[in-house]
């Protein structure tokens, strides 16, 4: 196993029921500018998160899963994924 | 009746309900630093407008890890009196101590003005004394204070009578005209099922005195005391 950091990626969203006012302004701008094939547009929250390489995979996805359910998304309004990508050096 | 005034970081209405306590209804008020989790006891919790953690992440959302937060809980859970005000009201929802969430408003801009409230139910010690259907002219000052949640919990709100303000013309009429941020069913403020923890966004204590265009904030505050007044004699 490479040595490094674990870089995972937090995606959050409103749920699909939630009205997003801020991805309807984005629609209608995009649409007056000319792109009417487009349907729909949200605006949600992108994270980086970075963990020590010495962790397991299985532990760095039950803490993100806990850091999103706890802290970094809010279940009434928002549901989120993650990505876990490859081990990197950081150069530190 | 001793009220405790919580400070957050980037709390900015803390001292204006300071002020309305100790100046205005003659109450002992004390500030308590969002680090205590074992304040002096309290009978009232203010957790008071403003931008708590710079409004990072969701409004709320850091605020409700506060120390300080466990000490409300415990006075909620004992019955209590707490009154969130606009991020007072968005900590309390992410705390769970009240249900939903709170979105970008409609428009998506910062609303600060005057706006009216119809008052829907009597279920909290600050609206006890008023009359429902009576409305009151009070500000409101936010930018996320369009009220969500989902069906179920409205229905089970409506039906408890905890929603305890809606936004309303003047005259009492609740309709899309006369909501300032697009909040569900106009709700501008709600309680917990038990009535003690009131959450709302427009901001009393900026109007409890004539000089500040309206004084109607007082209901609330003068409803709570009495309360207390009776619950003594």
């Amino acid at each position: 196993m490479a040595s490094g950091d674990w870089q995972v990626e937090v995606f959050i969203t409103l749920k699909p029921s939630v009205l997003d006012p801020q991805g309807s302004t984005v629609r209608t701008a995009l649409h007056s500018m000319g792109y009417r094939a487009l349907r729909d547009a949200r605006l949600g929250k992108y994270l980086t998160l970075r963990f020590a390489g010495a962790l397991s995979r299985a532990a760095v996805q039950r803490q993100v899963r806990q850091m999103c359910d706890k802290l970094l998304a809010n279940p009434v309004i928002e549901r989120y994924r993650f990505r876990i990508g490859a081990k990197e050096r950081t150069g530190r | 009746m001793k009220f405790g005034i919580v400070v957050f970081p980037g709390s900015n209405c803390d001292h204006d309900c300071y002020h309305v306590v100790r100046n205005v209804l003659r109450q002992p008020a004390q500030f308590i630093w969002h680090g205590e989790s074992r304040p002096p006891a309290l009978d009232c919790f203010i957790l008071p407008g403003g931008f708590s953690y710079g409004d990072y992440l969701r409004t709320g959302a850091v605020a409700r890890f506060s120390p300080v937060l466990r000490a409300v809980r415990r006075h909620a859970a004992r019955g209590g009196a707490v009154i969130g005000i606009c991020n007072g009201f968005q900590i309390l929802l992410e705390a769970g101590l009240l249900p939903g969430a709170m979105l970008r408003n409609r428009d998506l801009t910062f609303i600060c003005k005057y706006v009216h409230l119809r008052v829907e139910s009597q279920r909290t010690p600050f609206t006890r004394q008023l009359r429902v259907g009576s409305v009151l002219q009070v500000p409101i000052a936010h930018g996320e204070g369009n009220y969500y949640c989902d069906p179920q919990t409205l229905a089970h709100l409506r039906r408890r009578r905890r929603i305890v303000f809606r936004y309303s013309s003047e005259s009492g009429e609740v309709s899309e005209a006369a909501n300032p941020n697009g909040s569900l069913d106009h709700i501008a403020g709600i309680c917990n099922e038990r009535g003690n923890v009131l959450g709302m966004m427009p901001h009393p204590e900026r109007c409890m005195e004539p000089d500040m265009g309206s004084s109607d904030g007082q209901g609330l505050f003068l409803s709570l005391l009495h309360e207390k007044y009776l619950e003594r004699a």
